[in-house]
This record gives C-alpha cells, sequence and structure tokens, in this order.
C-alpha cells in the first residue's frame, strides 16, 4: 500500500516564496533536491492531470505505450472493448517493470520475473504455479488476486489526448483547463489525428524552468531570431493570450500577416538580420488551418503538456522530470488522417521548425541550461516576473509574464505555498 | 560487387564530409549534395517503425545551404564542435553511376568547457552519384540510434 511521502505534511516543505505576489520566484526552488522530491509526490501524484499519450499511437486493441508520471513508469492500453487505461508499471509481486518496450502489442501484459499476468485493464489474471507444483507451494487460499493488480489511474481523453491522474479530486478536464482553452484546443486537435513519430530531447535545467519557458511569450522573438528574420512572430504582430482556469493552462497566439510596419524591434535595437532570406522558400509554404489567419499558437496544460501549432506543423510536448536538474522534452508530431501526400510533406518539412534542431526552438535546448548552471550554489535569492504587471489575467499583448505568473498560481496552489 | 575504385571514391567522399563539417567549413558542406538531394537526421525507433518524422529533413541543396545560414547567423547556441568516425563502410547496391552505401557513425562533441561526450551514434544510409566531377549524395538519411538527443541538435551529422 502507498503511504504518504514525509513531505506532504503541512508545514514541512522548503518550498517558499518571499510574499503572496507571484512575480517573485526564488531559485531555491529549481536546485532544492527536497523540494523536487515533494513535487514529485505533492504534484504528479496530486490533483492534476498528466499528459501521458495520443491516443492515436494505440488504434487497435492490445496496442499500448510506455512513458511516465513524474519519474514513475507508466502502460497505456487499449483494451478489446477500446476502451484506453492506464496503470503503473510495476508488477504487484515483486516490484518489476511488467512492459519492456517502449511500445507493442499484446494480448495479455506478462512481467517476466515470474510470468505473473494481467488483463489489459491492469487486473491480475493469473500466476505461475497457483496451485503449487506436486500438491506443494503455490497461493495461499485466501490471497486476493483482485486486490494485486497494477495500481489504475484514472484517465481521460480529450481531442486524441490521453490524461492521467492518481487523484480522485482532479477536476474532469475541461473544468480544469477552462472553456477557453478547450475551445482552442479543440480547433487545433478536433479532427482524426496522425502519429507522424517522435523526437526526444534532454534539456539540462529543472522540469519548470521548461514549463515557464513554454509559456513566456516575452522570450521567443527575442532569443529565437529565426522568428524575428523571417517575421514569423513578432509581439508587434496581433495576437494574445489566453490564461486558463487556475493559471496553470494557457494559449498564446499570433498571427504573422500583421505587424510587419512597426518599429518597435528596432526602437530596441534587437538583433534581427535583415538581409536574410531563405533560398528554398518553400520550408514556410504553410496553408491557414485556422481559418483565423493564426501563424503561432502555443498552450499549455499544468505540469506535463504544451502545444503547438507553427503554420502547419502540430506537435504535442510532454515535459518529463528526470531529477531537479535534468528534464525530458519529448515531441510527438501529428497531422491529420485525411492529409494527402503534399499536406504530409509540408507538415515534415515545416517540422525543420521544431524539436531539437529547430530554427525555431534550438534556444530552448541550452536556455534554461545557462539558468541552472548560474543558479548553483545560490540560496534565497529570486528572480522576478514583472512584465505586464502582478496579475495572471488574459491579455491582447504578448510582451508580458502572465502565464508565467499563472503556472506559479497553479504550483503554489497545489503545494500549498 | 563493387570494385576497390568504388570503394575507394565513396570512403574518400565520407572522410572529406566528416573533415568538413568537424574543421567547420559547413559553408561547404552542401557542396557535398546534389541539387535535388534528400538530407534527413530521423531516430532508429521512427526509421524502424515507418514513421517519417525526423529532426532535420530536408529536400533540396538549397534547403541545407539555409540549414548553414541559419546556424551561422541567427541561432544562438554555445560554441562546440565534432569529431566524426566512420566506419564498417558497406556497398549495398550499385546501378551505374548510383552507389547505394551504409556506414556506422559516431559523433564525439566537445564543448566550450572541454567537455567531450557520445553525442550521437548511428547510422548513414547513402545514396550516391558517382557520375560527375566528383561525387554527390543525392540521399543521406542518418538514422540515430541514441534518441535522447542531449541539449539541442545544432551543426549537421
Amino acid at each position: 500500500m502507498a503511504m504518504d511521502g514525509p513531505l506532504n505534511k503541512a508545514g514541512e516543505t522548503r518550498a517558499r516564496f518571499p510574499s503572496d505576489k507571484l512575480t517573485e520566484i526564488p531559485y531555491d526552488l529549481y536546485t532544492d533536491e527536497d523540494i523536487y522530491r515533494q513535487e514529485l509526490e505533492t504534484i504528479y501524484r496530486g490533483p492534476v492531470w498528466n499528459y501521458l499519450a495520443l491516443a492515436c499511437e494505440i488504434p487497435e486493441p492490445g496496442d499500448y505505450v510506455t512513458t511516465c508520471i513524474g519519474e514513475t513508469p507508466v502502460i497505456v492500453t487499449r483494451d478489446r472493448d477500446g476502451r484506453i487505461h492506464a496503470m503503473e508499471n510495476r508488477c504487484a509481486h515483486r516490484g518489476a517493470l511488467v512492459c519492456l518496450k517502449r511500445r507493442g502489442n499484446a494480448k495479455l501484459l506478462t512481467c517476466v520475473y515470474h510470468s505473473w499476468t494481467y488483463r489489459l485493464d491492469g487486473s491480475l489474471r493469473g500466476v505461475a504455479f497457483e496451485n503449487g507444483v506436486g500438491g506443494e507451494g503455490g497461493l495461499p487460499d485466501d490471497f486476493d488476486k483482485q486486490a494485486h493488480g497494477l495500481k489504475q489511474l484514472r484517465v481521460t481523453e480529450f481531442c486524441g489526448l490521453i490524461f492521467g491522474t492518481y487523484s480522485d479530486a482532479t477536476l474532469d478536464f475541461e473544468t480544469y483547463i477552462g472553456p477557453e482553452i478547450a475551445a482552442h484546443m479543440r480547433s487545433i486537435l478536433g479532427r482524426p489525428l496522425k502519429f507522424l513519430g517522435r523526437n526526444v530531447q534532454v534539456l539540462p535545467n529543472n522540469w519548470k524552468i521548461y514549463n515557464e519557458n513554454l509559456r513566456d511569450s516575452y522570450h521567443a522573438s527575442l532569443l529565437h531570431t529565426f522568428f524575428n528574420t523571417f517575421k514569423l512572430n513578432r509581439l508587434s504582430q496581433e495576437g494574445g493570450i489566453v490564461v486558463g482556469a487556475g493559471g496553470g493552462s494557457h494559449i498564446s497566439y499570433g498571427k504573422s500577416s500583421t505587424g510587419y510596419d512597426h518599429d518597435a524591434y528596432k526602437e530596441e535595437g534587437i538583433h534581427s538580420l535583415k538581409d536574410m532570406q531563405l533560398q528554398d522558400p518553400t520550408l514556410l509554404d504553410a496553408v491557414d488551418e485556422s481559418g483565423e489567419g493564426m501563424t503561432t499558437r502555443i498552450m499549455s496544460v499544468f505540469p506535463t503538456f504544451g502545444l503547438q501549432c507553427h503554420y502547419n506543423s502540430i506537435a504535442v510536448r510532454q515535459v518529463l522530470p528526470k531529477g531537479v536538474g535534468e528534464t525530458e522534452l519529448v515531441w510527438n508530431h501529428v497531422g491529420y488522417q485525411d492529409d494527402d501526400a503534399e499536406m504530409d510533406q509540408r507538415r515534415l518539412k515545416q517540422s525543420n521548425l521544431v524539436g531539437p534542431a529547430g530554427y525555431i526552438s534550438m534556444e530552448d535546448g541550452c536556455i534554461g541550461g545557462f539558468v541552472q548552471k548560474a543558479i548553483q550554489g545560490v540560496h534565497g535569492e529570486i528572480g522576478v516576473v514583472p512584465m505586464g504587471g502582478e496579475t495572471v489575467e488574459s491579455t491582447k499583448g504578448r510582451a508580458t509574464e502572465v502565464s508565467i505568473r499563472g503556472f506559479w498560481k497553479a504550483y503554489r496552489a497545489v503545494m500549498g505555498v | 560487387m563493387a570494385d576497390a575504385q568504388t570503394y575507394f571514391r565513396i570512403e574518400r567522399l565520407l572522410a572529406d564530409y566528416a573533415r568538413a563539417i568537424d574543421d567547420d567549413r559547413l559553408e561547404d558542406w552542401p557542396d557535398f549534395f546534389a541539387p535535388d538531394c534528400l538530407y534527413k537526421i530521423i531516430s532508429t525507433e521512427n526509421f524502424d517503425q515507418g514513421l517519417p518524422l525526423g529532426i532535420i529533413h530536408a529536400d533540396s541543396q538549397a534547403m541545407l545551404q539555409d540549414r548553414v545560414s541559419s546556424i551561422r547567423r541567427a541561432n544562438i547556441f554555445e560554441d562546440h564542435r565534432y569529431k566524426h568516425f566512420v566506419s564498417a563502410t558497406q556497398i549495398i547496391d550499385v546501378d551505374g553511376d548510383i552507389v547505394h552505401s551504409i556506414s556506422n557513425y559516431q559523433v564525439i562533441r566537445i564543448d566550450v568547457r572541454g567537455n567531450a561526450m557520445l553525442f550521437s551514434v548511428g547510422k548513414y544510409l547513402d545514396v550516391i552519384d558517382l557520375g560527375g566531377d566528383r561525387p554527390l549524395f543525392r540521399e543521406k538519411v542518418v538514422v540515430f540510434d541514441n534518441e535522447r538527443v542531449d541539449t539541442l541538435l545544432a551543426l549537421p551529422l
């Protein structure tokens, strides 16, 4: 049986903020091992929806994929009736991994250690030599097989996305993200999806630094100069930010057909390269699938999920903590099932924009590491997110840190600090 | 069966290609490719499942030139360099001037602090045109085994 972690008691946390203001973030939160352990327990096993997989990764009965919640291995399955289940990837007998592969198809899940077998919903089906051998050994008569399944999670599916939670208290998913974020998510993912593949990137920084980066509309055109140079995303473009319920989810969007004539960047002396032109402009041969001219949309759901739609490049980003100073970022690219060959090719070409070698995302791989390195050995000092004030309200402009404050609002609520 | 001269030309191309990247002559890198080439870096996981997603996907020499321009002038990352180790080259098909070959590679990445790490290991699936003045890649598909890409990939493999 699970027991409460020792840090999960009120008043024992080392995660402390200088005040109720959401603009001041102590650096200790990114480097303290005890805080990290508490986050794994309180957040990841708490009242949050953790992104697990795409439904289109497991289309057939018996399909499964393995992933993690926090650092805990999890299996996501589709049973014979098409229902989706999620369970811990840990045999109820001696604690070994049950599924060893990243993905597969199976009628039953069998632990290799002692051949205990589980149904696709995680319930225990059979135990090797249950009746012993020659009348000796075997399971006691009073052994309750129903109480020894794989530990099951609550799951929900929204727009082809599978989320899981340990807590009965987690709000239903649409309430959790709020109606506006749900509507934006439907507009991108509300059609049958086609899985194009995934890429995995190891970030040398705490998981919260990437979550902040994902919500940081302010940095995008300043750090990522590819954006500037080709006018893909500038803060002077028409756009905005919507912060969802509780602060934990957000969408930031922009329209590249607007805002070219603003001199804001010139006035600020910001690096961009006027003479740089693509030799092969087919990279950006995009079609407007949003119907509203939106060329950049970035969304997040606390604490593990990001969704990006840059032109026709659609990717679901999963944020996995791998220790206090390491984060795994998984990029799952999708198209629509009714995409033709030309559209497939377009999405693949535009996939050059993002990922570990992405023209407009490459810097995010190292920027978190620059923070993580710089805050080593520093205690009691804070960073600030003052841009756009102190609130977490939705806004028209994007020169703001409103969604980062939203992240910390959600974080503090779950952590109780 | 390919003759020794063909093997020699292929191996010399692979060595020249690796040397150009390792010696930071990135501007020369697109010149190893035909104008209508395919250059792709893709994980073994995606490749083996028939999933098309890579981490770089270029279908023209001009896209490779754009990649170099972006690396040199737009993208921001800590300075680093590579050492390529290419080995076990096999010619698997010869059709006139077009040669299909496969090689293993390792790339060691050296960072600004002097750390060297095994950054990428995998295989090159090459389609090479030997018909012109110099051999050119029609296709170079880099299939990497270590799917967890450390920090970022800026320089080509």
